[in-house]
């Protein structure tokens, strides 16, 4: 059922927040579920466009290109350090949109929510995805609640969709890569892959590690603003930075060469990640971004990532090259080369 | 992880490799093997033979747990996790390792076997606790690193009455190994395999120490450098390994200090003698039957044997022919020598085992290395 709410004819008890539990009437389309959506998540979102109580959301769309992108998300645990899966949704749909240069302006959310589910935590989420889309300065304007029956889900899925628009002159696409082009990232990897993973109940170690997540959108508008020649953006999600730049070198048949010294890992990642057995290249990010730029604009590029508050840790790492094997070749730490592969099978399950 | 840094670092690297330079005789060649596959992940993972001279050659060896099991006892555990009511609790690196006719446990987990990833026995452990009307059986492979953690959980099992909780064993002994290939050639004279010196195991001598292999030095004459797993480790154990062949001695030395002792850990030592014993036979992909080159639990722990209690039987099953496997795990061919490698074999759609584990010496050349066949 849609996230169009009116305020109930007759007055009911309002919802038990503090020890109640989603059951299966709120998603049933009667009281039940106006009540969830007019209590929770009408408050948390507030915005003019949700309060009129439509299905949908109407809007003027502004001259020029629109992007829009879609995801869900089944992160496990739900709240973990730096965030949770509310604004995580938020922050993983903001930053699909601004990859393609867009400024994001709406957002959708869709639950699915396990019977069962404490109303605290659906109050807490959507509450962390209402902070986390004003933070962004994007609304979310239309949604929607399922809830089913007990082991049909695990506890809370949200997706969330978003569209934005370009600004006029801005032509950022993964097929842009040049031969010569500079390769940069905008701060250490492998944080929020790693920070779930040490927070999930079967690993006991503790570890100081924080999720990145964030919205890059700010940082996006800055770079784009500055040097609106950037070639390519994209966020090194799952799969981590291996993944993304592989993706690249398929989409715009080059090769890539990077200096391992350059990339910026946290040692408490590093150390966690020798524990586990991962390779910090492979793991999630979830505020961080590749940028590939011609190699005269890079320099100017490097100081506006680092002059934004999430772009603090910039570097660059390497450079496109023409390889029709489409590599990514690595120069190690200690003078040697090795590739920089996808990584095979699932590493790290449910991290977003 | 400062700790760290120190073995990886740059300048240290280039001044051993200016000495392996220096001191290599051009005369001569050098056939080192690696045994353990974290060593030929560390090889690949920072490109050191890049900072080697030409002739000395790194022969990978049979160090890797996921490798050495033969398709047979993988289907023993396809089998067992999809009987009735079992839950398997697995390390991730079996998951996508292939079985006989297609099978693997992850295809056996998406059909709705039971099967849990597992990081220690402790989890194992806890899934029995959590489910006491399932049988919980761990999947155990490894060398003498991982045996020590199955045995105290088999002891805490015992301990708890923990009735529901079984292991099935696959632990293997890093000593069978290493004689099993130096005594291949003679009988094998096609698939010799000629190696000048060892690098030894860095986790597994922690456990068992240096003396083990003080046999092979002296019978087979064979210098061996254990060797941790960091670049640094690794360059300035292939150095000592150099020093002793241009010398002639053939000592075990120890380039891991800061772990190995020559006894080893009398406790871990003494945990598995309390719970396992020898198996009379144990067959290695690769390597074949070796006779008391495995473990299995004592007759005290028989209610614990996941193979004993379910009765299950190993049936003997011959891999894809074609899979180079068996020779790259002697040493006697190197990944690429195979004609599956990188084309019907990869890791995403693994023929062998070596493709698949994170030690396998053909994931390491195919995700860290290839480029190095492209150029060729």
């Amino acid at each position: 059922m849609n996230f169009a709410s009116h305020a109930p004819r007759v007055a009911t008890r309002r919802l038990d927040i503090v020890d109640g539990r989603v059951d299966l009437t709120h998603g049933a389309g009667g009281r039940a579920m106006q009540q969830l959506i007019a209590e929770i998540f009408h408050p948390a979102f507030d915005n003019p466009m949700l309060a009129r109580g439509n299905d949908q959301a109407a809007f003027d769309v502004p001259a020029g290109r629109m992007v829009m992108s879609t995801d869900s998300f089944v992160v496990s645990p739900l709240f973990f350090p730096g965030g949770d899966i509310g604004s995580l949704a938020v922050h993983g749909t903001v930053n699909d949109v601004a990859m393609s240069g867009a400024r994001p302006l709406y957002l959708s959310a869709g639950f699915v929510i396990e019977e069962g589910f404490p109303l605290a935590e659906l109050q807490r989420i959507a509450r962390s995805m209402g902070e986390a889309a004003s933070a962004a300065g994007v609304a979310v304007v239309t949604g929607d609640t399922k809830v089913v029956e007990r082991g049909k889900a695990d506890r809370l899925f949200i997706n969330t969709a978003g569209i934005g628009i370009v600004p006029p002159g801005v032509d950022i696409s993964g097929d842009r890569a040049r031969p010569g082009d500079t390769i940069l990232i905008s701060g250490s990897m492998g944080d929020h892959g790693v920070a779930i993973m040490a927070h999930r109940a079967s690993l006991e170690f503790e570890t100081t590690i924080v999720s990145d997540s964030a919205a890059l959108n700010g940082l996006v508008a800055d770079m784009v603003a500055a040097v609106p020649t950037v070639r390519v953006l994209r966020d090194p999600t799952r799969g981590g930075l291996a993944a993304t730049l592989n993706e690249i070198c398929d989409q715009s048949s080059v090769g890539m060469r990077l200096d391992e010294a350059a990339i910026p890992i946290r040692p408490e990642v590093l150390g966690a990640c020798e524990l586990l057995g991962l390779d910090p290249m492979n793991v999630a990010n979830e505020g961080k971004l590749v940028a590939i730029a011609p190699a005269e604009d890079a320099a100017r590029l490097l100081g506006v990532l680092r002059r934004h508050p999430l772009g603090r840790d910039a570097m660059m790492i390497g450079e496109v090259i023409t390889d029709p094997a489409r590599f990514v070749r690595m120069t190690t730490r200690i003078g040697g080369e090795r590739i920089v592969d996808w990584l095979a099978g699932e590493q790290l399950p449910r991290i977003c | 992880m400062k700790h760290l840094d120190e073995y990886r670092d740059s300048e240290t690297a280039r001044r051993l490799a200016a000495s392996i330079h220096r001191e290599a005789n051009t005369g001569r060649r050098y056939r080192l093997m690696e045994f353990c596959g974290g060593h030929t992940h560390a090889i690949f993972r920072y490109g050191l033979e890049d900072l080697l001279p030409a002739n000395i050659e790194t022969v990978h060896g049979p160090g890797c747990p996921v490798c050495v099991l033969p398709t047979g006892r993988l289907d023993m555990a396809i089998r067992l996790a999809r009987r009735d009511g079992v839950i398997l609790a697995s390390y991730g690196d079996m998951l996508r390792v292939p079985g006989s006719k297609g099978q693997s446990l992850m295809k056996a987990k998406a059909d709705g076997a039971d099967i849990r990833m597992v990081y220690s026995t402790t989890d194992a452990l806890k899934l029995a606790d959590a489910n006491p009307d399932r049988e919980v059986i761990f999947f155990a492979i490894g060398f003498e690193t991982t045996t020590p953690p199955t045995a105290l959980a088999i002891e805490a099992a015992a301990r708890a009455e923990l009735g529901n909780f079984s292991v099935f064993c696959n632990h293997v002994l890093t000593p069978s190994a290493i004689a099993a290939i130096l005594e291949a050639p003679a009988v094998r004279e096609l698939d010799a395999v000629e190696i000048d010196g060892f690098l030894g195991p860095a986790h597994v001598s922690v456990v068992i120490g240096s003396q083990p292999y003080e046999f092979f030095a002296e019978e087979y004459r064979k210098p061996v450098a254990i060797a941790g797993f960091e670049p640094i480790d690794v360059l300035q154990s292939i150095l000592m390994l150099v020093r002793q062949l241009n010398e002639g001695r053939a000592e075990v030395e120890n380039q891991y200090i800061r772990a190995v002792t020559r006894d080893g850990n009398l406790r871990a030592k003494q945990v598995v003698s309390r719970v396992f014993e020898l198996r009379r036979d144990f067959e290695w992909r690769g390597l074949g039957h070796i006779p008391y080159s495995a473990l299995r639990l004592k007759d005290t722990y028989a209610a614990f044997d996941a193979e004993r209690r379910f009765d299950e039987p190993y049936i003997p099953t011959e891999g894809n022919k074609a899979c180079a496997c068996p020779a790259i795990l002697r040493g006697a061919k190197k990944p690429n020598d195979c004609r599956l490698f990188g084309r019907a074999c990869t890791p995403e759609t693994p023929i062998g085992s070596c493709m698949v584990s994170s030690e396998g010496a053909c994931a390491a050349y195919y995700s860290y290395g290839r480029m190095r066949e492209r150029a060729s």
